[in-house]
């Protein structure tokens, strides 16, 4: 039977099926935060239960951690709440151990998204499992990457199992060329802006054609990233040369004995010619522009040369509500040119954008240039130590510097604000990030999705621009 | 995990779509280790017209008239009706335990996120989909009818309304029988323990490398 890659990914995991098709998945990598793991690590506890295997589990604090005063140590971390959870799970893995731990101050420490694949600790044909919607991002490696909750990451710990039902096949083709000044990023707005952030509920998406397979593997990440803001759970995309290449060498990538062995079986990680898919989605490369965002989820979205659409270009009552919602929230007033929308903040990074390609694109639209006198902060948080390093050894700290971006420690940071990076009440951002929800980055605050080059380019100019008019 | 079989009780109208998972609960509020307390800040943002931060006495704190789950004739729901994409976003479980906590128990709407339908199995909120025709039609019901009611059967799948008619509703066999019987997932999974150690050996051979 011609199988897809979702299909191969989930056969060779099954360990147990139930009648009505609930299968046990056997889990290969675990990666764990301290947000979601202190309740699981807890059960795990009072039901007197170990770890079923620690040397799947990879684990690091980013969520609550701060990006500057890091020569003060734990102590600079002034929230009390947010220490305790980064001490919590200090004391959690020193009591059950991990393959590996990459704690607060740790030079490798990172977005656990970034440092995953970082650290070779992603291979294709395994299954990854976190407690966090955007494990989808390591699905860029050909594997079954899912977003976990506390109680399934208790499960998994005890058992190194997930119930779960298949989902459905969807598969994305976007064939063509990508413009300049287009990325990954724009390829996943513009197809949420398609299909909806409940196109993909149900689905696991493969993503396929030749401006896929033209990414690297930073740009596959990032479009893998935001497979669950198309609401689908896993994202992912078919071993060939750019993943092979990638993980060479990487820490946990198969040693020399074993490698050679691994690519012979990473090499059948595609889906079969004429395997069929329950849905498919079709995206010329060559007709997306830069995209912004305008409202409060990620669906309301349009091309830069777009304007704020009005509440009645919307002929479901139920949306036609939830823009004219999302117009008050975001301060927008109908038919503004997005060119005219100006910003208060910028901030590039999280796991969607902050990986050393996305800082280096920044950078390049950034050099020589200033922020723009009413932008009050633009924050550039590298998505873990090791990019922070190799950003800094191609002297692109230097340039973001120079133009006035704050360059920072890693972290999940502004993304989510649980740290001390917030925008306040009315603030606008333009942001590297993943979620425009209300309050997502700040009680009140206001949050623009875009790409790294349209990030910076916004911080230049102070509003949102075109980024193709400076390259 | 906790039982939940059948359920009589006030319906509260949430009619927004894609509610996510910060707006149910913030994320200032998931610095917390525990798994409970987090029902005086389920919809913080809405709920109350001040910033909320962990700590604060939410008994002090000044309540939106206008939020839906002020307003006194939803007082005590235990049921809410929600939109399109119910619970998307992040994976946090603090939003099945926030809705738990805070006392509703079961959802109904036409659609839910993936890994937040999944979430509220683990604790014993069901969220039950219907057609959108039928939603609508609750939806009118609700804010028409103060003090309406429905009655939800797990067992049967059935979703009573006050007028008699019962709309059935669609539930994965096995997530059914543990929340019927309030089983706990790891202890049933266990019991599956020699397949797993099986399995995990043959990978053990045939990719070696995926073991330290
Ligand atoms: S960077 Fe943002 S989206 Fe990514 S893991 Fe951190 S908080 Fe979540």
């Amino acid at each position: 039977m011609l199988r897809t890659l979702y299909d191969k990914l989930w056969d060779s995991h099954v360990v147990h099926a139930e009648e009505d098709g609930t299968a046990l998945l056997y889990i290969d990598r675990h990666l764990v935060h301290e947000v979601t793991s202190p309740q699981a690590y807890e059960g795990l506890k009072l039901a007197g239960r170990r770890p079923w295997r620690i040397d799947s589990m990879v684990a690091t604090a980013d969520h609550n951690t701060p990006t500057q005063g890091w020569e003060k140590g734990i102590d600079g971390i002034a929230d009390t709440v947010a220490r305790l959870q980064i001490e919590t799970l200090d004391a959690n893995i020193r009591e059950y151990g991990a393959l590996s731990y990459f704690p607060f101050l740790d030079p490798r420490q990172g977005i656990v998204h970034v440092i995953g694949p970082e650290q070779g600790a992603t291979l294709p044909g395994m299954t990854v499992v976190c407690g966090d919607s955007h494990t989808s991002t390591h699905g860029a490696f050909a594997c079954l990457a899912q977003g976990i909750g506390t109680s399934e990451v208790e499960h998994v710990m005890a058992t190194q199992c997930l119930l779960q039902k298949k989902s459905k096949n969807m598969r994305v083709v976007v064939n063509g060329q990508t413009g300049k000044g287009v990325s990954a990023k724009d390829i996943a707005l513009a197809l949420i802006g398609r299909i909806g952030t409940a196109g993909g509920t149900g689905y696991a998406i493969e993503f396929a054609g030749s401006a896929i397979r033209a990414l690297s593997m930073e740009g596959r990440m990032t479009l893998c990233n935001m497979a669950i803001e198309a609401g689908a759970r896993a994202g992912m995309i078919a071993v060939d040369d750019t993943t092979i290449n990638y993980l060479k060498g990487r820490p946990f990538a198969p040693r020399e004995d074993q490698w050679e062995r691994a690519v012979a079986y990473w090499r059948t990680l595609t889906s079969d010619s004429g395997a069929l898919f329950d849905a498919s989605i079709e995206l010329d490369a060559g007709r997306i522009q830069p995209q912004v965002t305008w409202g409060t989820s990620p669906e309301m979205v349009s091309g830069i040369e777009g304007a704020v659409p009005a509440p009645e270009d919307f002929a479901d009552p139920v949306k036609r509500e939830g823009v004219e919602r999302a117009l008050q929230y975001m301060g927008l007033t109908p038919r503004t040119p997005l060119t005219q929308v100006k910003i208060d903040k910028v901030f590039i990074g999280s796991c969607t954008n902050s990986r050393i390609e996305d800082l280096r694109a920044a950078a390049g639209v950034a050099r020589g240039r200033r922020v723009a006198d009413n932008v009050k902060l633009a924050l550039v948080v590298p998505g873990s130590g090791l990019v922070k390093r190799q950003a800094e050894a191609e002297g692109l700290d230097k340039i973001f510097i120079a133009a006035g971006f704050e360059w920072r420690q890693p972290g999940c940071s502004m993304c989510l604000a649980m740290n001390a990076d917030r925008l306040e009440p009315g603030e606008r951002c333009a942001s590297t990030s993943n979620r425009n929800f209300e309050g997502r980055q700040g009680n009140g605050g206001r949050t623009h999705l875009v790409s790294p080059q349209m990030a910076a380019a916004a911080a230049i100019a102070g509003h949102f621009a075109d980024v193709r008019e400076i390259l | 995990m906790q039982k939940f079989n059948r359920l009589e009780g006030l319906v509260a109208p949430l009619d927004r779509a894609n509610v996510d998972t910060d707006a149910i609960i913030p994320k200032q509020f998931l610095k917390s280790i525990k798994r409970s307390g987090f029902g005086p800040n389920l919809f913080d943002e809405w709920r109350y017209m001040d910033h909320g931060e962990p700590g604060m006495d939410n008994l002090r704190r000044p309540l939106n008239p206008n939020f839906v789950l002020n307003q006194p004739r939803y007082q005590g729901a235990s049921i809410l009706l929600t939109r399109d994409n119910f619970g998307c976003g992040s994976s946090r479980e603090h939003a099945p335990w926030a809705l738990e906590d805070f006392g509703i128990h079961a959802l109904i709407g036409t659609s839910f996120a993936d890994i937040f339908y999944n979430n509220c199995f683990k604790n014993g909120v069901l969220p039950i989909r219907l057609p959108k025709a039928q939603v609508d039609e609750l939806f009118a019901q609700a804010q028409a009818t103060p003090g309406y009611r429905l009655g939800i059967d797990l067992d049967t799948q059935t979703v009573k309304r006050p007028d008699g008619l019962a709309l059935r509703f669609e539930v994965d066999q096995f997530r059914k029988y543990c929340l019927l019987n309030g089983f706990d997932d790891i202890g049933l999974t266990l019991r599956h323990a020699d397949k797993i150690r099986e399995f995990e050996t043959k990978r053990r051979i045939e990719q070696p490398w995926l073991f330290a």
